[in-house]
């Protein structure tokens, strides 16, 4: 099934989606038009951890001139950067280069503490899409990538759904692509990561427990380009989503 | 949610509504201390912006309450700091009006597995569950005066090991909000630390951490006790 969490009528409603349509929580039945798209999550009684990977596909870490990690680089944003689908986000002035990051982003779904690679699905709630926006002119190499670059307003569109892990067989097993305009800049497919979700999962709680409704978002491949205002993002995981995102000035 | 042990203790001890925000190099001996390194890799320059990492809810330890010390690690490093906790939105603020964003203050003891490498983000250091002890107060503006005339203690098992002087940050208070608010918006419950200072002690298991601020009683004490993981 697939999850939304939106703004209509005044008051926010869980939604899923039902042939074309949006079925609230309280059974009324509305189009995608005619409501505002929240990021597809349940609220959490405590701030939920968003855990971002970087160069987690190996063409990316050569895109940037990196080479591949040997164990997850990971930073962490807070619950303020994230936005909804179809929503818009700021390209600050003066800035030479923002670009999108399309990236498969995991719904734990229970509390995980020293769970083995085996066991790692067990744990998942859910997928949905993460457009995980950097500026580069801001990056410095303190804690990098930091919280500047990383951790801005607006900067991290996610949706439009939440879809049930029942839905998705196989994570490691889908295509990602970006338009921008309409035109296609990125694709690249998660088999390609260098760190897979059961691994990623493990690893963190290895040593911190997530917890139901937190997020690992597992990194962009290959294909960044410029963003500017005005620009029509798409990124789009098969089975997942396509999450629309305008870039606007401030 | 541990209840607090302590009987003189009316009210639960505070922990956050929001996101936690630390801060790397707001302190001047702490940024003192690396500056020999700073224009050399792999950091080839000194910080523009603060540097800044999150303490995620896992990490939070109540006050009074035994935070885990893993069988991977023999000792931990203790950070000391005073923390904002926003009231309300601070977005692109003014130095001059950023504190007016601040509900209150609050003791917090932020540790970390001692590391010497700044180049990526701490998470596998900072982030370990219970490693940032909270509170136990969260004191109004009112109570604490000026922020920038704070000093804290940091004792272990009663010896004092570190003073940290407010009075000496590269970013003052209002500065850092005001810096960090002009890139993220600092939501109401979120909290934003001054920073630990250099010669930050280390702890191992079986020994009580201490941290209070002196002439400041409304803040209280913040006291943890470090335990061994269980094998």
């Amino acid at each position: 099934m697939k999850h939304a969490r939106v703004q209509y009528d005044g008051a926010a409603h869980d939604a899923t989606e039902q042939a074309g349509q949006l079925q609230l929580d309280d059974g009324r039945l509305v189009g995608f038009d005619t409501v505002q798209w929240l990021p597809p999550l349940q609220p959490t009684p405590r701030p939920r951890t968003i855990l971002a990977l970087g160069l987690n596909y190996a063409d990316h870490a050569k895109e940037l001139a990196f080479k591949a990690p040997e164990e997850p680089l990971v930073f962490i944003k807070g619950e303020g950067s994230l936005i909804g689908h179809r929503a818009q986000t700021v390209r600050p002035p003066g800035v030479d280069y923002m670009h999108y990051e399309c990236e498969l982003a995991v719904v734990i779904g229970r509390a995980a503490k020293k769970v083995k690679r085996d066991d790692a699905y067990d744990f998942v709630a859910g997928y949905t899409v993460a457009n995980d926006y950097a500026i580069r002119d801001y990056l410095e190499n303190w804690y990098r990538p930091n919280l500047r670059v990383k951790n801005r307003d607006t900067c991290t569109p996610l949706g439009p759904w939440r879809v049930d892990t029942a839905d998705v067989p196989n994570p490691m097993n889908l295509a990602l692509s970006t338009t921008v305009n309409g035109k296609v800049t990125q694709a690249g497919h998660t088999r390609d990561m260098i760190f897979d979700v059961p691994y990623l999962i493990e690893y963190f709680s290895s040593f911190m427990t997530l917890n139901p409704g937190d997020l690992i978002l597992t990194g962009t491949p290959d294909g960044i380009v410029d963003c500017r205002p005005g620009d029509v993002v798409v990124t789009e995981i098969e089975n997942i989503g396509a999450l629309v995102n305008t870039i606007r000035t401030p | 949610m541990s209840q607090p042990t302590a009987p003189e203790m009316a009210t639960a001890p505070f922990l956050p509504q929001g996101t936690v925000y630390g801060t790397l190099l707001n302190a001047l001996d702490e940024w003192e201390t690396l500056s020999p390194q700073m224009s050399a890799p792999p950091y080839k320059a000194a910080p523009k912006a603060p540097v800044l990492y999150i303490k995620t809810a896992n990490t939070w330890s109540p006050c009074g309450s035994p935070i885990t010390v893993p069988t991977s690690t023999t000792e931990v490093e203790v950070g000391a700091s005073i923390a904002m906790v926003i009231g309300t939105p601070a977005h692109q603020s003014t130095v001059h009006e950023a504190l007016s964003h601040v509900a209150g203050y609050v003791l917090v003891n932020d540790l970390s597995l001692p590391h010497a490498n700044f180049f990526r983000p701490p998470v596998k250091y900072k982030n370990l569950d219970g490693f940032l002890g909270i509170g136990p107060r969260c004191a109004t503006p009112a109570e604490v005066g000026d922020p920038n005339r704070l000093r804290l203690e940091v004792r272990i098992d009663g010896f004092l090991r570190q003073t940290v002087d407010y009075a000496r940050l590269v970013r003052p208070a209002a500065q850092l909000l005001a810096d960090v608010s002009e890139f993220m918006t600092l939501h109401p419950g979120d909290v934003l630390l001054l920073g630990c200072g250099a010669q930050r002690p280390l702890a191992r298991a079986g020994q009580r951490i201490d941290i209070s601020a002196p002439g400041q009683p409304t803040l209280g004490t913040s006291s943890n006790t470090l335990v061994a993981e269980a094998a």
